[in-house]
């Protein structure tokens, strides 16, 4: 209903008369109501009203028809057209009041109708309008498709006709080369055809030529000759000479001469074009500086150092320049700094020039200056637009992060965990892996701690052993209180190092022999060496020169190998006291490998750590 | 402009001697030598024959005139009117003959190129040269005298002998690269050698006096070649004329080509100046013409008057379309002359024939074309400044000069045929010859001059 109201609502003013119209008839006859009601709803059937009307209600079925049509209103959501009836005996009265409304009502609901369906049918009408334009359209559309298509295959046509075409011109071409390859190659043995015949007839006709010399020439002609009144005089007054070796090399030396003349004629007309030409040069540096010289000022001030600086480099060549008198310079020494000077300048030059023209373009550009200011005023106004732009993106940038570390957080349970899952199952194996591996290391690890406690007590042994010996030794020394030098003392300390008894006795054994031994080698003292193989059982006993150092060096690599850290000793002492600091043992064997196993060490540590986690 | 009266003349011969002061010019078998000012006559010789060549000796005191038919040669001394002296070559035959520049040996080249011999007027000695080749230009000397340069042709090789003309001794004896040598050019200083090869192969070969190549140019291959070579006065350039129309300029440092001047049939270029020669339909309108014969001398005339016009830019010249099936194509560069002081070079292209170019060889590029109403005969430069007198057959003289151009009718009886013409050493007349007739042409001094060119402003 809603809707109907506002299809209607337009056109129910202007349909006033109408209503009144409708009104009248219905005061007329109150049974006229639904007749007019079908002939709204059918206007064909207008004609045979009286019929219908005829038809529906009479004299006697005035109660039916009012109950049938109470009965129909009711159903249509009318009120009802009877009174209330107060009593149950009471006969139900027809309430007009109800009729009458009822009746508005159902004409109001007509002529809502009536409006409606004309603009139905307007509607209609536009609609099939544009439908036909829509169809014209269409089939306007659809030629012009057919049109294109048509001209699509004309022009395809056309296309195909073209590169046929072009391809039999590039056939054309092609054997328009060949011909011309083919007549060059004629022309070549036409060439060389003739030559040979011209060769030939040239021998022949040279044949001819001897023949007829020797025919002419040798008959001794008494004809052949000249009849003088009297021989004249030289041009030069001179009298001939006769024809002598000297004469021949007179004749070169004139050429020569004649040659040399030439030449240093022609080199002396260069070096004046040269001199001019340097001249011009020189001239045009010196303008060139004279005119750029002022320039030079603002281009430093504007701090435009690069221009700057080649404007007083090329102060300077010019001072160097024309300090030197510089036609009297080679060519080559003047020629480049020449060329090299000229070429800054005539840089500058340009530059110059460009910037004036730029200058100039200004100018032309300040006849729209007013506009220029306007167009500033908006420029500055634009740019604070966008930097508030700028503000309001990054702003965008900043919460569209964070709803995107939420999302993320938020979709993180089930996509995620699949990857946590490979990823875990992948540093499972990895570490699987490195388990194995870390569990050799550890046994060897141990071996080698064992085979070391073993090291450790057979040294806690010797060590013992030697310091029975030593104090042995000692007391024996004491009692005999030679005169030992220092040296042996040293010895002995150093010996007491190998053993690697004492902690406090290992730096100064270390840091001093490295020193020492070398000046003992180089000493060469017999004593040394005989002390060395004293003290030292395993040490070579040869007294061989070669054999000791080599020796020594020997040992001076194994005590500064033995020796590098010092902390060393420590653990082993301490691996045989406390068997939990088995890392620290572990550390040993590793420093002794180098720094890379330290590192693997720490590695493996670490991964065991994280083996003890799950 | 004065005109001399009308002189006999047979066979062209007529020359001016190479001091200036006579002009000798044969009839039949008489030569007359003049005075090259007065025009009387100084000196005439009976010859035995018809005169087929006059040339005098470089000192002017001696006149051979050779008898090629009989295979003679006669010498006349001017100085000694009654000395003579007589050569026959007998049944060698003889087909040239000239002096040598000392003016004391005459070279006489015989039938089939035999040999050439040289006999010395000063003792009875006599020379020869055998295997000269038988070429356009197979013998030149050298300017100042001192050489000779002679074309030879050996075994089917071409060679080029240096002879020192005091002695006539052989200086240098070598072979050229060439299939055909055609000839051979000294460079005004001496010291350079131009060779070019015959019409069949373009090469140009450059000899150092002392028998070194120094270059060899080549413009193209497989087409007709050289026409013409000029070398400029001061030796700097050589310009090679070819059939292809074009002239190359080399330069004398590195024997390349510096420029090359095309000859087409029309001018675009609105600098160049074409003087299109047209006849003068009304007579005596005398505000165009530069240049007007005087009246006094002028008798009746029996061609129309012609001046020169400046033709409108896009000009299209006459072509001659050549007979591509003859021998000898009249197509290509075929007459070269540079101006004395180097500024000019003036051509002549075979099938665009009534045209003369005028080249700027400062600036490299066309200067001037003359357009004549007839092909153009011959031309030559003033020995003293940058003017070009041209002839083409018909009864005028035509003069250029970078201030402008002028038509001269040259006045006389019936119609005097100008076919060719000479310069004076100086510059101030000019000998045209014609058929059977010779006159010479005085041109003003500088009074006249300035006149004329006064007069030049209302051409351009």
């Amino acid at each position: 209903m809603g809707d109907w109201m506002t299809v209607t609502d337009s056109g129910l003013s202007s349909e006033n008369k109408n209503i009144s119209q409708y009104t009248s008839e219905t005061k007329m006859s109150p049974s006229s109501l639904y007749s007019q009601q079908v002939l709204c709803s059918s206007i064909p059937l207008s004609k045979n009203v009286h019929s219908f009307f005829s038809a529906f209600c009479t004299e006697e079925n005035i109660e039916q028809s009012i109950a049938y049509l109470d009965q129909e209103l009711t159903t249509f959501g009318f009120p009802s057209l009877y009174e209330e009836s107060k009593g149950k005996e009471t006969k139900r009265e027809l309430n007009i009041v109800a009729v009458l409304n009822c009746m508005n009502e159902l004409l109001v609901l007509q002529r809502k109708n009536l409006l409606a369906q004309e603009n139905v049918e307007t509607q209609n009408l536009k609609l099939g309008s544009d439908m036909d334009h829509l169809q014209n359209c269409y089939a306007k559309l659809k030629e012009q498709l057919e049109n294109s298509r048509r001209e699509m295959i004309g022009l395809q046509e056309r296309d195909r006709q073209l590169q046929c075409k072009n391809r039999n011109l590039h056939q054309l071409l092609k054997n328009e080369k060949d011909e011309v390859q083919k007549l060059q190659n004629i022309i070549a043995s036409r060439a060389t055809q003739y030559n040979h015949d011209m060769k030939r007839k040239e021998r022949e006709y040279n044949k001819l030529k001897e023949r007829l010399h020797q025919l002419v020439m040798n008959k001794k002609d008494k004809k052949i000759a000249m009849e003088v009144l009297n021989y004249v005089g030289r041009a030069d007054g001179k009298r001939g000479s006769w024809r002598t070796g000297k004469t021949e090399a007179r004749n070169e030396d004139e050429m020569y001469k004649i040659l040399l003349n030439d030449y240093e004629y022609r080199q002396k007309q260069i070096l004046m074009e040269n001199a001019e030409l340097k001249k011009v040069l020189q001239q045009m540096k010196k303008e060139m500086i004279s005119l750029l010289s002022p320039q030079k000022q603002k281009p430093r001030e504007r701090a435009d150092d690069s221009t700057g600086t080649v404007i007083s480099d090329v102060e300077e060549d010019a001072g160097e320049l024309s300090r030197e008198s510089m036609w009297d310079l080679s060519c080559e020494t003047v020629r480049e700094q020449l060329t090299n000077s000229i070429r800054k300048q005539w840089r500058i030059l340009k530059s110059h020039v460009e910037k004036l023209d730029n200058q100039v373009s200004k100018v032309h550009l300040e006849g729209f200056s007013d506009e220029d200011m306007i167009s500033r005023q908006d420029h500055e106004q634009e740019t604070e637009k966008l930097e508030l732009e700028i503000q309001h993106c990054k702003e965008m940038i900043k919460t569209q992060q964070q709803l995107l570390q939420q999302l993320a957080t938020a979709c993180d349970d089930d996509t995620t965990s699949l990857l946590r899952d490979c990823y875990l199952l992948e540093e499972k194996e990895r570490l699987k892996e490195e388990w194995s591996l870390f569990k050799e290391q550890k046994k060897n690890f141990e071996k080698e701690r064992r085979s070391f406690t073993e090291a450790a007590i057979r040294l806690g042994l010797e060590r013992k052993a030697f310091e029975e010996e030593r104090a042995s030794w000692l007391k024996q020394q004491f009692l005999n209180m030679t005169t030992f030098d220092h040296q042996n003392s040293e010895n002995v300390k150093l010996f007491s190092a190998f053993s690697g008894s004492s902690d406090r006795d290992n730096p100064t054994a270390h840091s001093r022999p490295r020193q020492k031994k070398p000046h003992s080698v180089s000493d060469g003292s017999p004593v040394c060496t005989s002390k060395l193989a004293r003290s030292l059982p395993a040490s070579p006993s040869t007294s061989d020169f070669c054999q000791t150092r080599s020796c020594v060096s020997e040992h001076s690599g194994s005590v500064s190998a033995l020796n590098v850290t010092p902390e060393e000793s420590r653990p082993s002492q301490a691996g045989r006291e406390c068997a939990d600091q088995k890392w620290s043992v572990a550390s040993r064997p590793g420093s002794q490998e180098g720094c890379r196993s330290g590192c693997s060490l720490t590695y493996t540590n670490s991964h065991i750590e994280k083996d003890d986690l799950p | 402009m004065n005109f001399s009266e009308v002189f006999k003349l047979s066979s062209l011969l007529c020359k001016f001697s190479p001091d200036g002061k006579y002009l000798a010019s044969c009839v039949q078998y008489r030569l007359v030598v003049r005075d090259a000012n007065t025009l009387q006559v100084v000196q005439l010789y009976t010859c035995l024959d018809q005169i087929q060549h006059i040339e005098w000796s470089a000192d002017s005191l001696f006149i051979l005139c050779a008898l090629y038919k009989r295979g003679l040669v006669q010498v006349w001394s001017l100085e000694q009117p009654e000395w003579h002296c007589k050569i026959d070559e007998g049944s060698a035959g003889l087909v040239a003959s000239c002096w040598s520049p000392d003016g004391r040996h005459i070279l006489n080249t015989t039938e089939f190129h035999l040999r050439i011999t040289v006999w010395s007027l000063c003792t009875k000695s006599v020379s020869y040269i055998k295997y000269p080749k038988a070429c356009q230009q197979g013998l030149a000397f050298t300017r100042d005298g001192r050489y000779l340069a002679l074309a030879e042709r050996r075994d089917c090789r071409d060679y080029v002998s240096i002879f020192v003309c005091s002695d006539w001794q052989l200086l240098r004896h070598f072979d050229t690269d060439t299939q055909d040598l055609a000839g051979i050019e000294w460079a005004p200083n001496g010291c350079v050698l131009a060779a070019w090869d015959s019409c069949l192969e373009y090469k140009v070969l450059l000899y150092s006096l002392d028998g070194r190549l120094l270059s060899t140019y080549c413009a193209y291959e497989w087409s007709l070649g050289i026409k013409s070579v000029a070398w400029s006065p001061s030796s700097q350039f050589l310009a090679v004329g070819s059939y292809d129309g074009k002239v190359r300029v080399l330069n004398h440092v590195t024997w390349k080509m510096i420029t090359e001047f095309g000859h087409p049939a029309t001018i675009n270029n609105p600098k160049i100046v074409v003087y299109k020669e047209a006849e003068k339909s009304p007579p005596l309108e005398l505000g165009r013409l530069a240049f007007l014969p005087p009246r006094a001398v002028a008798g009746p005339l029996s061609s129309p008057e012609s001046k020169y016009e400046i033709a409108e830019v896009p000009v299209s010249l006459q072509t001659l379309k050549p007979a591509a099936d003859r021998a000898n194509p009249r197509i290509g560069v075929g007459a070269l002359a540079f101006s004395p002081d180097n500024y000019f070079l003036a051509t002549r292209n075979d099938n665009i024939p009534n045209a003369v170019w005028v080249w700027d060889v400062q600036k490299l590029r066309l200067f001037t074309v003359l357009e004549q109403l007839s092909a153009v005969r011959a031309f030559q430069w003033d020995p003293r400044q940058p003017r070009l007198a041209v002839c083409t057959g018909g009864s005028k003289v035509y003069l250029w000069s970078p201030a402008g151009c002028v038509s001269v009718q040259v006045p006389g009886e019936g119609d005097f045929q100008v076919l060719s013409l000479c310069w004076h050493l100086s510059g101030d007349s000019l000998a045209l010859l014609g058929k059977d007739h010779f006159c010479l042409c005085f041109l003003e001094t500088e009074e006249g001059v300035g006149t004329a060119s006064g007069q030049r402003g209302d051409h351009t």
